[in-house]
């Protein structure tokens, strides 16, 4: 089966990577992880890459900079904060942390010359991105790390494997160096048991396609792939025998017809034609439940755990992603 | 069991914004003087789909039509016969009518080599094509498959001008992780080569511009300090070696990007902004309606995909739930739940409508196709030819064959 477990959220797993294909709602469910985290009383830092301010609009803020600000905090006294990286201040932090030479990155940047150098060299973005993840996942105070998890919105399945498989990309450009060096020690955290790569999917055939594309590509760098998390399941409204007599075409037409006589408000269009209409309905939502299960299928032979997460018809609110968040990471025990 | 039943005839519903004129697709594909039609909009709507079933109506009403596919499904791409990216348009056969549809997946990569290939005498075509800077920037994902995008369309009318090509040329645009970045990359590359720094860069191969003196030495001074610090010391040799050979090329490059984006300005172009109808697809769609108007970019209208068809628009959400209350003592039967299914589906329904009609309200002169949601996806061209028809209105809903 392998559905309806939860992520890993035992402490070990310090990173979790959130992709995507685009439209099955990778941000959310980012966010929801994070929320759940907290709620299970962890301090988790929340990292969003692609400049789009995604997670701004959930937590109802208007938008995230690259400091670190606080947008939830827990009843178990977890909290969520949350930044969006951007490639430059990354850069220029990075010079700062290891070489002290933040003025000098200032400069470089009114030259364009870090516009320029992420331009040419996209291993260098990507490896700056991923970097400031794992920069929070390695943060200490006090003998104690600052953060209990971080969650990286990342960029989509399509991208994903090329984004987190920094060193390789690195490689091409920098054999040695500091920057080469930099790229291995990101990878070293990325390739561990520390960090889980989740993949969120839809129950359509092109987003699991794309899902399986990712645990391929990911498995074949060694990247560690966590959790499979279908998201906005519709549950069936109709039950099994029902489902295969829609299928069939074999629901009772006149006695469908018959009831809804007696049901039907007046001046509605006629029963039995109301009742065809009922019967199409039946056999569309059928056909779509049976191809929903075949992607399920298909999904499970990956032997990846799944989350299901269901369809919110009311939309996200903070209260949606806590219902959220729980379903991913369960109630605090 | 009783005998099988007909359907009834399928409410439309291109009532889903009802104040929009509607979007007259094959008015669009019949019109001869355009030649270039864009499809754009957010990740996850069906863009490449559409634009494959756009061309291939098209073409089935005569047209000399090619689709060039940024990165399709693979089922999808089987349903045109492409089976390998090979970077050059392929003949799809099976069509019916006189017209003619050639298909091709973008091979970003090999788009760029050639560009190079063509600018550059060979043996500085060598030096760029193996330098690591080069294999970078032509096989990452960010921008340039935007810019090879352009470049492919630039050379796909290019054909068509000489007279033997194609009458017509259908593009999807790129996944971005913003439905701009199709419009940015030639800005973007713009900014990149007017770029201080690369000026910068190159001043070691002309030593002696005395203006630049006082720039070189303090820029070169920063330079090296930082950035070989940080990359390594033959990591800057590297680049140097990139920038100077890509030089006498970025003249070339720049001119094409530049000229590419004014004919997306002309009047034989046309825009179609696909989406969902979901919220954030929806921002994305007005986005880009405004963009393009800035732009002066032509729009033809909003393809609005994968909308919840409503069967029996007469029986509401809430009067179907209040028909399933009156029944509720005789649960077992299927009527109880067919009637909270079409609940379900009205909600959704109406939903739907509603946030076509703010963007509607948001741009009230932005014609509107609705497009009903299959219930399978699209493996043949049969499958594609449907969603042609769907969008030009002659089939609304999807039936259950």
């Amino acid at each position: 089966m392998g559905t309806n477990r939860r992520i890993d959220v035992s402490p070990e797993v310090r990173l979790h990577v959130v992709s995507g294909k685009g439209g099955t709602g990778k941000t959310t469910v980012a966010a929801a992880l994070a929320l759940g985290l907290a709620a299970r009383g962890k301090k988790v830092l929340l990292l969003e890459v692609e400049g789009r301010q995604g997670l701004a609009p959930l937590f109802d803020a208007a938008s995230l900079s690259y400091s670190e600000t606080r947008v939830a905090l827990t009843p178990a006294g977890g909290e969520v904060h949350a930044v969006a990286v951007d490639v430059e201040q990354a850069l220029l932090e990075y010079l700062e942390m290891f070489y002290n030479l933040r003025r000098a990155g200032s400069a470089l940047r009114r030259m364009g010359a870090i516009d320029f150098a992420t331009t040419v060299a996209p291993g260098l973005r990507d490896v700056l991105l991923t970097g400031k993840a794992i920069e929070a996942v390695k943060r200490m105070k006090d003998g104690h790390p600052v953060f209990d998890a971080v969650v990286l919105d990342a960029p989509p399945t399509g991208r994903v494997t090329r984004f987190l498989n920094v060193s390789s990309d690195v490689a091409g450009i920098a054999r040695v160096g500091p920057i080469r060096a930099h790229a291995d020690s990101v990878m070293g955290v990325l390739r561990s048991p520390r960090t889980a790569v989740h993949l969120v999917a839809l129950l359509e055939e092109m987003p699991v396609q794309e899902t399986l594309d990712a645990i391929e590509s990911l498995r074949e760098v060694d990247l560690p792939v966590g959790s499979i998390i279908v998201n906005m399941i519709r549950r069936p409204l109709l039950t099994d025998t029902e489902l295969a007599a829609a299928r069939l075409g074999v629901l009772d037409h006149d006695q469908v017809t018959e009831q809804l006589l007696q049901v039907l408000p007046p001046h509605t269009q006629p029963a039995a034609v109301v009742a065809s209409a009922l019967l199409a309905e039946a056999a569309d939502h059928a056909m779509r439940v049976e191809q929903e299960d075949d992607q399920r299928l298909l999904l499970g032979r990956s032997g990846r755990p799944t989350v299901e997460l269901p369809f919110l018809s009311s939309g996200i609110d903070l209260g949606a992603l806590y219902e959220l968040g729980e379903l991913l990471c369960g109630s605090d025990d | 069991m009783t005998e099988s039943f007909t359907p009834p005839p399928v409410a439309t519903i291109r009532a889903v914004a009802p104040t929009a004129p509607i979007l007259q697709i094959d008015e669009l594909l019949n019109d001869r003087s355009i030649r270039v039609i864009v499809c754009c909009g957010a990740g996850g709507v069906g863009k490449t789909t559409a634009a494959a079933a756009l061309a291939l109506r098209a073409a089935e009403n005569g047209r000399k039509a090619v689709v060039l596919t940024i990165d399709p499904a693979r089922r999808l791409a089987q349903s045109l016969g492409l089976q390998a990216l090979d970077n050059e348009p392929r003949e799809v056969t099976g069509l019916v009518g006189e017209g003619s549809l050639h298909a091709m997946m973008l091979d970003m990569k090999r788009t760029f080599d050639e560009m190079v290939e063509a600018h550059a005498d060979r043996e500085k075509a060598d030096t760029i094509l193996h330098n690591p800077f080069y294999q970078a920037l032509s096989s990452s994902f960010a921008g340039t498959q935007e810019y090879m995008a352009m470049e492919k369309l630039g050379q796909l009318r290019a054909a068509s001008e000489s007279g033997q090509g194609w009458d017509l040329i259908v593009v999807d645009t790129p996944p971005s992780r913003s439905a701009l970045d199709f419009l940015d990359a030639p800005k973007r590359l713009g900014s990149f080569l007017d770029g201080r720094f690369i000026r910068i860069l190159l001043m070691p191969a002309r030593i002696g511009g005395k203006a630049y003196t006082r720039a070189l030495s303090l820029g070169m001074g920063v330079f090296s300090s930082v950035l070989g610090k940080v990359l390594g010391a033959s990591v800057l040799t590297d680049l140097q070696i990139f920038v100077a050979a890509f030089e006498t090329l970025f003249g070339g490059f720049r001119e094409r990007a530049d000229k590419t984006y004014r004919t997306l300005q002309g009047a034989d172009t046309r825009f179609l902004v696909v989406a969902a109808p979901e919220r954030d697809a929806l921002r994305e769609a007005s986005y880009f309606v405004e963009r393009l108007a800035e732009e002066k970019m032509p729009l033809a209208g909003l393809v609005l995909n994968r909308v919840q068809a409503a069967r029996l628009p007469s029986l509401s959400a809430g009067a179907a739930l209040a028909a399933a209350q009156r029944l509720a003592p005789e649960q077992g039967t299927p009527t109880f739940n067919l009637l909270l299914l079409h609940a379900d589906r009205s909600a959704l329904a109406d939903r739907q409508r509603e946030l076509a009609k703010r963007f509607t309200t948001a741009h009230p002169g932005v014609p509107v196709m609705t497009v009903g949601a299959l219930a399978t996806d699209v493996h043949d061209l049969a499958g594609l030819r449907r969603i042609g028809e769907m969008m030009s209105g002659r089939e609304e809903v999807d039936q259950p064959t």
